[in-house]
């Protein structure tokens, strides 16, 4: 809770945290699910996986399953404003678990993702001197990062990352501390739009650097053969599970925000194209880049097309080091990258706060920092290390393939079968919203979504069993403890934490953050 | 750029960001209820 409102009466507790207008809640909603993994993840895999053809299997996962468990999300924070322990707990009886698991994930998560905020704001400085020299890569692995060719855990602090990291922590945590309104939604009305005009600005330039249009060529020239790979519609259904941020927290957390009469479908749909209206924009502007990149070098653009880690901090700066105006470029694409990544920070460590809020019943600041300083000392005693990369990658593959998708199958299949809440679920969104939820939503979250995440959680279990993981495969020890372990003693700590009793001044015993439905309400 | 390249990009922009134009465009028809606006909330909004 925020310090008590001028109107509040002495002794009389404050009322949960709102989002002043629906507005706030959609901009920090698409702030959330505008993330790295539109810039750096889209773009690639759309590539990889068919081409053009891939907005096909991409519409319809968005549709079959994205937008359904946004809305699943929604429902849960909004018809209990809680946190996500809190909300699951007024779900069901059992379901507490839940909540707590995704807890666990954001925990894991914000550790490191702030990190690679940290590097892209350092490589928006080095944007402008374009530091790497004539060697992107070396520079990358060398220079900045120190990388030890040890796989292990260590302490051998790198100066350039680690003061990064620093001041990325402070200003999140200032944010969060301003509270829901004033900070994680003023944070949002000032990033998002900043983000979108760099963004249009960088996809401006690259279209006009020779060579864009061969980028676009390959990245938008159909393969139909695709539509019959399993392969492709697995990732289209992992592309945007990963980028809509479902089934962690953060919508359950932000929906319990809002006021009883929001029209939660309407501004649902208006999230979810967002956020791919600006993964197609992502895609023609890294492509026409790295279309220019291909004709610089005289290359093909399938041999110099990359994803992740490797487009943003060794592609992208070969293409700074070429590009007229390359300073600008840079500047904007790695700024693009911290605004982006600070407004999906901001929603994974609030799905925390809110958590801890609710089961101690303290305010807004004293919590924040309760729990904001411990998980920026286990960030900065980890991974600004020359041991931090190794660690970075093995977290962010276990937890999301094995942490977030492992948790969104158990949901759903609970909330369907175990504890058959769809239809109570369904009844209070449509009760609100414009959009009805009726037969077809409760068969994309109950039937398709399921079938979906249960056949890509178990090739992808299967290909880590028989392939490990790393290119070159890191020592099993490591992924042992750090990824299959880490991502077993999530579900372990969940169940712990679920036993522990709420207390009297806990979010649980306050009828004022009790929340009967609509029509309940107006009984 | 190839004809088929051109047809996918433009498919894709056209269901894209045609589909946010009409999810805005439906949320617009549904104005928010001010009744329940909370009772404190950032004057500039």
């Amino acid at each position: 809770m925020s310090s008590p409102s001028p109107q509040a009466a002495p002794g009389v507790k404050p009322k949960r945290e709102m989002w002043s207008t629906r507005k706030v809640f959609i901009l920090a909603a698409i702030g959330s699910a505008v993330g790295l993994g539109n810039i750096w993840r889209f773009p690639y895999v759309a590539y990889e996986n068919g081409g053009g053809a891939f907005i096909i299997p991409y519409l319809v996962a968005l549709l079959t399953a994205g937008i359904p468990l946004l809305f699943l999300d929604y429902a849960v924070g909004h018809r209990h404003r809680g946190s996500a322990p809190l909300a699951y707990r007024r779900l069901a009886r059992g379901a507490e678990g839940l909540g707590w698991w995704q807890v666990a994930i954001c925990f894991v998560i914000c550790v490191y993702y702030a990190v690679i905020i940290a590097w892209a704001a350092m490589y928006m400085i080095f944007s402008v001197t374009e530091a790497w020299g004539d060697d992107p890569a070396g520079f990358f692995m060398g220079s900045f990062l120190q990388v030890s060719e040890d796989v292990n855990i260590g302490f051998d602090f790198v100066p350039m990352v680690l003061i990064p990291l620093i001041v990325v922590w402070a200003v999140v945590l200032l944010v969060l501390a301003a509270g829901v309104q004033k900070g994680i939604g003023r944070a949002n009305i000032i990033f998002l739009p900043l983000l979108l005009v760099m963004f249009l600005i960088l996809v401006v330039q690259s279209l006009f650097l020779p060579g864009a249009a061969d980028g676009l060529n390959a990245l938008f020239t159909p393969d139909w053969g695709a539509l019959t790979n399993t392969t492709v519609w697995a990732a289209a259904y992992g592309q945007i599970f990963f980028s809509l941020s479902v089934a962690f927290g953060i919508m359950v957390t932000y929906a319990s925000y809002l006021k009883h009469k929001t029209d939660l479908t309407g501004s649902g749909f208006v999230v979810g194209f967002a956020n791919s209206g600006f993964e197609i924009l992502a895609g023609i502007g890294v492509f026409a880049a790295v279309g220019f990149m291909a004709f610089s070098a005289g290359a093909e653009v399938g041999d110099v097309a990359a994803g992740g880690i490797g487009l943003a901090f060794i592609a992208f700066p070969t293409i700074i080091s070429e590009a007229p105006l390359g300073g600008l470029l840079g500047v904007l694409f790695f700024g693009s990258l911290v605004f982006a990544g600070f407004t999906s920070l901001i929603s994974i460590i609030e799905v925390i706060i809110a958590a801890v809020q609710d089961k101690l019943g303290m305010g807004r600041v004293k919590t924040t920092w309760c729990v904001g300083i411990p998980l920026a000392l286990i960030s900065i005693l980890l991974f600004p290390t020359t041991t931090g990369l190794n660690l970075l990658d093995v977290t962010d593959a276990f937890v999301n393939n094995f942490g977030i998708m492992a948790c969104a199958l158990v949901t759903v299949l609970l909330v369907t079968y175990g504890f058959r809440k769809l239809p109570l679920l369904g009844g209070h969104v449509s009760e609100v919203s414009s959009i009805k939820l009726g037969l077809w939503w409760r068969v994309m979250v109950g039937i398709v979504s399921p079938t979906v995440l249960g056949y890509i959680l178990i090739s992808e279990v299967i290909k880590r069993i028989q392939e490990g993981y790393g290119d070159p495969a890191m020592p099993d020890w490591f992924v042992g403890v750090f990824g299959w372990g880490m991502a077993g003693a999530l579900i372990v700590v969940s169940f712990l934490l679920s036993l522990i009793p709420w207390g009297r001044n806990s979010a649980a015993n306050d009828p004022e953050l009790d929340s009967p439905t609509l029509q309940e309400a107006q009984r | 750029m190839s004809t088929a390249a051109i047809v996918m990009l433009i498919i894709a922009i056209i269901t894209v960001w045609g589909g946010l134009a009409l999810a805005l465009v439906n949320l617009n028809r549904h104005p928010e209820d001010d009744g329940a606006m909370p009772a404190e909330h950032a004057p500039e909004l």
